[in-house]
């Protein structure tokens, strides 16, 4: 019996086999680096701008400058000083005081110990080297001339810093308690808001797949709604009902609606759906025998809920509390509207960016924001990867059996949260139809005159609608082609597992990071990329990039389904791999597609996050119309608005069920037997 | 480089469309005016340059500036047509503005002229700090009305006072300097210190607090008159009280952004913002413009509030903006409104 | 090569074959020549590389080191589109969306034919494979059988000159595996397309193949004609591993003896190399040992003794009912602990009154009984 080693080094040396490349390979290896590189074009490099963006500072350089004072005639000696001396003689600027900001002045009088607007003294200042900038008034000096001012013009003379690289920003960030607090405030609304939405939803999920109440079609579709909105949506609807003239303010005795109230209600509203699905379907997956045992060894109900349903579905618990705690500490919309004086880093980024126009702290809070977000989302990842492996296993689903008792207390309970649901969806409406509120509260449709207001009017609503096609039509394409190249082709085993990691990294960026990121990557004049900024193109890529993970992952599973082979069936029969993609596999994986874009359209109508930084008056969108109406105290349009995205979403949503029966009828036909 | 590309194009198009002269030129224009004139403004303009295209870009006058100088390198706007001066000397002293003469420029008011020929700027009309009280909400509270800026310290006010943060917004912005120019460096931040103590929330645009207080949200907004002057007309239980010790104003004023590739529709444009007819506009929210003789009297606008106009020392507040903001947010920014 | 195949022309040449899957060699040092026409399976248990040779042969996952010649042409770092076969997968993988009819026909389009001549070639090719009236269905419709009969018509219908089936039966039950069986050899016969099948059902391999290539852990045992491969297995591996064998310890004796265990009377074995003294394997496959009574009665005269040598006289342990036979557990001193493992013919049992836990006489003849070399159990 011949058996020789199993030892590589048994094998001959000499050059391995390299495959000549089929002109298929070569497509679709082009396929996926094109989509590689747009990933890392709108993904890695504006990350990398992003970060060295935090560690750019701005200083005053003293050294850049040189000044001469004459005699009291107004004769200078030709003696040329430097300011750097000066500082050091007199101590008039610390160290501390020379750290800047893009936008900071440094007065240069103090450097003069003796000086007093009345001398008769005369001044002179330049800049020594290319790159010093300094002010007279408010006009700018950058040649190297001299520039000669009596006393009095001399005191409005005013340095300008220049930019240099260090940890400042993080320096100065975290010694900056308002700042440093949000950090603690962030992660306070998150885990409360994880612990009461995952609590909620489970109920309600349980309720849903393990008793026989009536009515769980509604509930489910209840349970839906707050997808279609955007997130600040809540918030509108929390300032009617709790806010100083709110319907039901005495509910809260006293307390506030503006700070960590107000966006943990919001939050539980908008992170509803999301929890519920992921866990309603661990609980769908349970396996019935379990429960049989437990009943045959004469387990009480508490004690069966404690040792099998909660274990069967802790994965789901699990995945849904990261899930649940990402979409709140990186979300902005709501905070910013109901938020009050309650800061939290995802709204700091705003306000340093937009209100401060600190760019390079906008990066650093970016930063820092990343952090428990990469760790939310890394956690996840690993629990799914368990979920899958226990998922495999073989099991009888669990059929409930009528309770009475139970199944009424379960829908007084889904009523409830149902209630609550609606309740929101309903004040807002509610709101978007009072001419006044609180002193005139008759009927007008006066809220729907966006074009009165800011925001972008009507116009931005068609904005978010065509934002939503394109992205639906865009990232589907990209996104299922991108999972195709990536499942499906042979070889290049590299570039593919690359692929896979690059390709799940959006879902670890929250969006306003990723908008930061696109102005300091895209808003550069030396890249040339930045004829896209300020068009829809900018909307559409960012958008497609925000959500490209869970579409990907969409794609995947539904790739994985299909047979191994039909590649090399079609390769061995000589036909274009591209032509197996658009006859066989789209059809095959049609309802995948349908879900994806769906999932975009309904993504790009609400996000605000996103695009924030980089709608431009051209681009505005409903979303942000929604904030920036609420932002000018006009509440009411706010809220009109936000409904017309709900509405517009649900549309959509029933439009892509009619569509998906319609295309399904044809290209599925072989799945009825 | 872009500019020259730009050129070119403009050339090339130019050459191919010189058959078809109305071509219309579309012109980004910057602005803080509040949205619902943008319309009215653009139309007026339009009735003597039909073939210039304004695209707007609104947003409060933070924003804007903070757009514009982020945009320093790359600049999206062609024209800034109604933003605080204040701001405008902050991009002036970037070197972003094109300095230009308009026809008819020597007719204006030279306090709303910029000092450098040619002017980098011009004004339009002045806005003024005033604060909107909504008796309905006040009387609920049991408050009495404050009749100047120390009033407002008053305990009894505590909690029910809203004004703008001078971070994001101009008006909160012209507030803080005007305080520190009437009480002194020193007196102005203690007097924001007691102020401080009073405010429910900071908001971040300067329309908002006197919105809030129309919509009964907050008893009384620090603001400016011309808005509460609107809610009032849109039926709010609004008293617009003008303190006594004298209030911040701030000019919007018109300016052409360097390196614009449609100089001569900008130059047409900043042309117009300085007509008679221009200014008859800016009358109907404003109760002062540049053009002198034109103001009427604004319905709702409080009485003798040009009186309490102090005088502004905008090279002040634009140079020491980033010193003044840096110390406000070290003392106060816990409070502020999100954004 | 005692069948008797028409060996046409060598169509497919391998040589010096080598697969590495990272620190892991699946195939090591493979050369194998296939002639036109045949029927080669690739035979061996799970992970022995049979598949991973397949693939090399079509392109799927290109061999490490080593060349691939087909028809004369090195075909070695093709990709699968550049090479001239058709494959049939377990899976059957036929498009689900597709009808039967353009199922077959997808590998005919842009192949230069219009549309009435692939209509044409494909009801030819349902007509070949049986299944004529099915052209309009989706392949959900159709059972296993059908489908794979789909799959095979699909392979087939471009005139491939070769012809690779990966397992395409172990999907299906056993009644219609063995009526496919029959269906496929036929149909290979017919086309006289040289095929390669692989598989791990070795009843499949000896009914099928013209030759099989028996495999294990990446290299080839032994090549031949069913028949060689059970008559004359040339390692235990092989012998194990095709039908059954019985192994038991022994010692070489001369140039055609051995003596079972160690000190037992020298029997006459099929001549073999190894020199007088050294250990070895004896193995019999169970249906050659040859009963002689039950020790009790005498042996009537038809039933002849060959060599008086190979007689053992054995204790019947154990008698299991099979159906058309009798397993049979024989003990005896000289094979140890071991058992030796017989079957009796229904006949042969009632002539000789076996009965469990009765002693009987066996002859081991010399002409089935073979001597390998002792492996060390790893």
């Amino acid at each position: 019996m011949t058996s020789p080693s199993t030892n590589i080094s048994s094998m001959p040396p000499g050059p391995v086999i390299k495959s000549k490349l089929s002109r298929d390979d070569i497509i679709m290896r082009s396929g996926m680096i094109v989509i590689a590189l747009y990933l890392v074009v709108t993904l890695a490099f504006p990350l990398y701008a992003m970060l060295s963006k935090s560690f750019s500072t701005y200083r005053f350089e003293l050294s850049q400058y040189e000044m001469q004072v004459s005699d009291q005639d107004g004769v200078f000696d030709g003696a040329i000083l430097n300011p750097v001396d000066l500082n050091v003689a007199t101590g008039a600027y610390s160290d501390a005081d020379l750290s800047a900001g893009s936008d900071s002045r440094l007065p240069v009088t103090q450097l003069f110990p003796d000086f007093s607007f009345r001398s008769p003294v005369m001044y002179q200042i330049r800049n020594a080297q290319p790159g010093g900038r300094f002010l007279v008034g408010s006009t700018l000096h950058d040649d190297a001339e001299w520039t000669t001012l009596d006393s009095n013009s001399f005191r409005r003379v005013q340095l300008r810093p220049v930019k240099s690289t260090g940890f400042d920003n993080f320096v100065n960030y975290f010694s900056t308690p308002a700042l440093f607090n949000s950090i603690k405030n962030s992660l306070f609304i998150a885990v409360l808001s994880t612990v009461v939405t995952v609590t909620l939803a489970f109920w309600f999920a349980y309720a849903l797949n393990r008793s026989c109440m009536r009515f769980k079609g509604v509930f489910r579709l209840i349970a839906m709604a707050p997808i279609l909105v955007p997130s600040l949506l809540p918030g509108i609807a929390l300032v009617y009902l709790f806010g100083n003239q709110g319907m039901l303010k005495e509910l809260l005795f006293g307390a506030s609606i503006y700070g960590p109230i107000g966006i943990v209600i919001g939050s539980v509203f908008f992170t509803f759906p999301h929890a519920f699905l992921i866990i309603s379907t661990a609980l769908a997956i349970s396996d019935a025998r379990l429960y049989e045992a437990a009943s045959s060894l004469r387990a009480t109900p508490w004690r069966t809920f404690w040792t099998v349903t909660i274990p069967g579905a802790r994965y789901g618990l699990i995945s849904a509390s990261f899930v649940v705690f990402n979409l709140v500490i990186t979300d902005f919309g709501l905070p910013k509207v109901i938020g009050g004086q309650f800061n939290v880093l995802a709204v700091d980024i705003y306000k340093q960016v937009i209100g401060q126009q600190n760019f390079e702290m906008g990066a650093v809070v970016s930063v820092v924001l990343i952090i428990p977000a990469i760790f939310a989302f890394a956690l996840d990842r690993y629990v799914q990867s368990k979920q899958v492996a226990a998922l495999s296993a073989r099991s009888v689903p669990y059929q409930p059996n009528p309770n009475p008792k139970m199944d009424r207390i379960f829908l007084v309970y889904s009523s409830l949260v149902g209630l609550f649901i609606v309740g929101i969806l309903a004040v807002c409406q509610f709101a978007a139809l009072i001419k006044f509120w609180p002193y005139d509260l008759s009927l007008s449709l006066n809220n729907y005159q966006f074009d009165k207001m800011d925001g972008g009017g009507w116009g931005s609503y068609y904005n978010s609608i065509k934002l939503g096609l394109i992205t639906a039509v865009v990232g589907t394409a990209v996104i299922f082609f991108g999972a195709y190249l990536v499942e499906k082709s042979k070889g290049f085993r590299v570039g593919r597992s690359l692929f896979q990691m690059i390709a799940m990294l959006p879902m670890a960026i929250p969006g306003m990071v990723l908008g930061l990121a696109y102005i300091f990557f895209f808003n550069n004049p030396s890249n040339p990329l930045n004829v896209i900024y300020g068009t829809m193109a900018i909307l559409v890529i960012s958008a497609v990039t925000h959500f490209y993970t869970v579409s990907h992952l969409t794609a995947v599973t539904a790739l994985k389904q299909m047979d191994r082979e039909f590649e090399s069936v079609s390769a061995s029969l000589k036909q274009p791999t591209l032509k197996l993609f658009s006859r066989v596999t789209v059809p095959v994986c049609m309802p995948a597609v349908l879900d994806i874009s769906i999932y975009l359209f309904v993504n790009a109508m609400t996000t605000v996050s996103a695009v924030v930084f980089l709608y431009s008056p051209k681009t505005s969108l409903a979303s942000i119309a929604v904030l920036n109406m609420d932002d000018a105290g006009d509440i009411a349009p706010a809220a009109a608005m936000g409904m017309m995205i709900f509405y517009t979403n649900a549309a959509a949503r029933i439009l892509h069920l009619i569509a998906s029966k319609g295309i399904l009828r044809r290209t599925q036909a072989w799945r009825a037997r | 480089m872009k500019l020259n590309v730009s050129k070119i194009t403009s050339l090339l198009a130019g050459v191919v469309f010189a058959t078809s002269v109305a071509a219309e030129t579309e012109l980004t224009v910057y602005t803080a005016v509040e949205a619902e004139d943008l319309a009215r403004y653009a139309a007026t303009f339009n009735e003597t340059n039909p073939d210039i295209k304004i695209n707007w870009v609104r947003d409060s006058t933070g924003i804007i500036t903070a757009k514009l100088l982020a945009e320093r390198d790359n600049p999206q706007a062609d024209v800034v047509w109604g933003l605080a001066a204040t701001s405008l000397l902050l991009l002036k002293s970037e070197g972003m503005l094109e300095g230009y003469s308009p026809m008819g420029v020597e007719k204006l008011d030279a306090k709303f002229v910029d000092g450098d020929n040619p002017p980098a700027w011009v004004g339009m009309d002045a806005w003024v700090a005033s604060v909107c009280y909504n008796t309905v909400e006040a009387e609920k509270a049991g408050l009495t009305p404050p009749t100047s800026w120390q009033d407002l310290t008053d305990p009894q006010y505590a909690g029910h006072l809203i004004m703008p943060n001078p971070n994001s917004s101009g008006t909160g912005f012209l507030d803080v300097s005007s305080w520190l120019q009437i009480f002194g460096e020193e007196g102005g931040w203690e007097y924001m210190d007691a102020l401080h103590n009073n405010i429910a929330r900071y908001t971040h645009s300067g329309s908002k607090p006197c919105k809030l207080a129309a919509a009964g949200e907050i008893p009384i907004g620090i603001s400016f008159a011309f808005r509460g002057a609107k809610s009032k007309a849109a039926g709010a239980p609004l008293e617009i009280i003008v303190p006594s010790e004298g209030v911040g104003w701030d000019m919007e004023a018109t300016a052409i952004v360097a390196g614009t590739a449609n100089l001569e529709a900008a130059q047409k444009l900043v042309d117009f913002t300085v007509t008679l007819g221009a200014n008859e506009m800016y009358n109907t929210g404003y109760a002062v413009v540049a053009y002198p003789g034109v103001a009427k009297p604004v319905e709702h606008f409080p009485e003798g509030l040009l009186d309490k106009m102090i005088d502004n020392d905008f090279e002040f507040a634009a140079n020491n903006r980033a010193a003044i903001l840096k110390e406000w947010q070290s003392r106060y920014d816990g409070k502020s409104d999100p954004k | 090569m005692t069948q008797a195949t028409a060996s046409g022309e060598l169509y497919l040449s391998i040589s010096n074959l080598w697969k590495a899957f990272g620190e892991f060699l699946a195939l090591k040092d493979i050369s194998l020549d296939i002639h036109e026409g045949e029927f080669i399976c690739f035979l061996g248990p799970s992970g022995c590389g049979k598949t991973t040779l397949l693939r090399a042969i079509a392109g799927l996952d290109l061999q490490t080191k080593g060349s691939v010649m087909q028809d004369g042409k090195d075909v070695s770092n093709l990709p699968p589109s550049e090479r001239d076969f058709g494959i049939v997968f377990q899976s059957y993988a036929l498009f689900p969306n597709l009808t039967i009819e353009k199922n077959i026909a997808f590998g005919l389009e842009n192949t230069g034919r219009d549309k009435s001549e692939i209509a044409v070639r494909v009801h030819e090719l349902l007509e070949l494979v049986g299944l004529p009236e099915q052209g309009t269905k989706y392949p959900a419709q159709l059972s296993g059988g059908q489908q794979q009969r789909i799959a095979l018509a699909r392979a087939i219908a471009t005139n491939p000159g070769l012809l690779l089936l990966d397992e395409p039966l172990s999907a299906l039950d056993a009644k219609v595996r063995v009526h496919l069986r029959h269906e496929i050899k036929e149909l290979q016969r017919k086309l006289g397309v040289t095929t390669v099948m692989v598989t791990h059902d070795q009843e499949e391999a000896l009914t099928m193949a013209d030759k099989i290539v028996v495999m294990n852990q990446g290299v080839i045992e032994q090549v031949g004609s069913p028949t060689e491969i059970y008559r004359e297995p040339a390692n235990l591996f092989v012998a194990d591993f095709i039908g059954e064998m019985n192994q038991l310890p022994a010692t070489a004796r001369g140039k055609a003896g051995i003596s079972i265990g160690a000190d037992s009377d020298i029997v006459k074995s099929q001549t073999h190399h190894f020199s007088d003294g050294e250990t070895i394997v004896a193995a019999i496959r169970p249906e050659d040992v040859i009963p002689h009574g039950n020790g009790t009665s005498a042996p009537d005269e038809t039933d002849v003794i060959g060599d008086p040598e190979n007689v053992f006289t054995v204790k019947l342990a154990e008698m299991e009912f099979l159906g058309s036979f009798w397993r049979c557990r024989l003990q005896n001193e000289y094979f140890g602990a071991s058992e030796l493992i017989a079957d009796f013919s229904i006949n042969a049992v009632r002539r000789f009154e076996l009965e469990e836990g009765k002693d009987m006489v066996v002859e081991l003849p010399q002409d089935r009984l073979m001597a390998f070399p002792r492996v060390e159990a790893n």
